[in-house]
């Protein structure tokens, strides 16, 4: 399997470890007054999708950057590849 | 405490040259490092801070102003290498420039380098690792893996690639590079 890094180019899938779903970005406040139940739900409630999912890849044997990455899971097929960081700040942003 | 003697990364009083067919191999011990952070969203500041010293390099280049070189080690981040003799206290030196726009790690005993000289260079690579190492052109760097370390390779050249990896792991490094060295004479 290769993965599009967004800055190297294609790299071989054994450079990169895998972490999740990429909703492990939305990590809940927890300060608010049902962060007990939202920080269960963050840990343990998860899609298992049989299609497109988006998931943390971390190239670890490379450049170190957190990925994006959005695969089918029944195909393998790699749609689409961005940085976490971008990801996460443009989700900011958006807020 | 007073007679210590220093040792390369391959545990001689010099440094070790191999040469095996057309290839060279040389331990490099001359080289002082210091990483290079920008904190967040100070990627320009941190450049232009550094300016004056050495211009950091876009993904995956490197730059090479004499007395400094630096390379692209991540997001936001670089190695910046001098000569050990007059830049004992590299990353001083780089962290009075960056001020708080960048975090400075000293890097010179963390790392061995090895240059590899010669014509053969990227039939031994290839036999190393799966960096692309014919369509990197000279001042291309990457992290990569090589018998199984964390490494980086640095094109000088044309036929000469540095590789920058774990100080405690030369030996195993050195190792590879004979074996591949000799696998090509």
């Amino acid at each position: 399997m290769i993965i599009n890094h967004p800055l190297l180019g294609p790299r071989d899938a054994q450079e990169f470890t895998y972490l999740g779903d990429a909703s492990l970005l939305d990590r809940p406040d927890w300060q608010v007054p049902d962060a007990a139940q939202a920080f269960h739900d963050y840990l343990y409630l998860r899609d298992n999708p049989a299609g497109d999912h988006r998931e943390l890849w971390f190239h670890e044997q490379g450049d170190r950057s957190w990925l994006v990455v959005t695969r089918n899971t029944l195909t393998h097929e790699i749609l689409n590849v961005e940085l976490a960081r971008d990801v996460a700040k443009a989700r900011r942003a958006a807020q | 405490m007073h007679n210590l003697k220093p040792i390369t990364p391959l545990g001689g009083a010099t440094p070790r040259v191999d040469t095996i067919g057309a290839m060279t191999i040389t331990e490099v011990v001359d080289c002082a490092m210091a990483s290079v952070a920008a904190r967040n969203d100070q990627r320009d500041a941190v450049k232009s801070a550094l300016a004056g010293k050495i211009s950091l390099p876009e993904v995956g280049l490197s730059t090479m102003e004499a007395p400094y070189s630096a390379f692209w080690m991540g997001m936001d981040q670089w190695m910046i290498t001098a000569p050990h003799e007059s830049h004992e206290l590299l990353a001083q030196e780089v962290k009075a420039d960056v001020g708080d726009t960048a975090s400075v790690v000293e890097q010179t005993d963390a790392w061995c380098r090895f240059d590899v000289a010669g014509q053969d260079l990227c039939d031994m690579f290839e036999r190393l690792c799966n960096a692309p190492v014919r369509s990197m052109a000279a001042g291309a760097a990457l992290r990569g893996t090589l018998e199984h370390l964390g490494v980086f390779l640095w094109r000088l050249e044309d036929t000469t690639m540095a590789v920058i990896a774990p100080r405690s792991s030369a030996g195993s490094l050195h190792h590879a590079l004979i074996g591949a060295a000799k696998s090509i004479a």
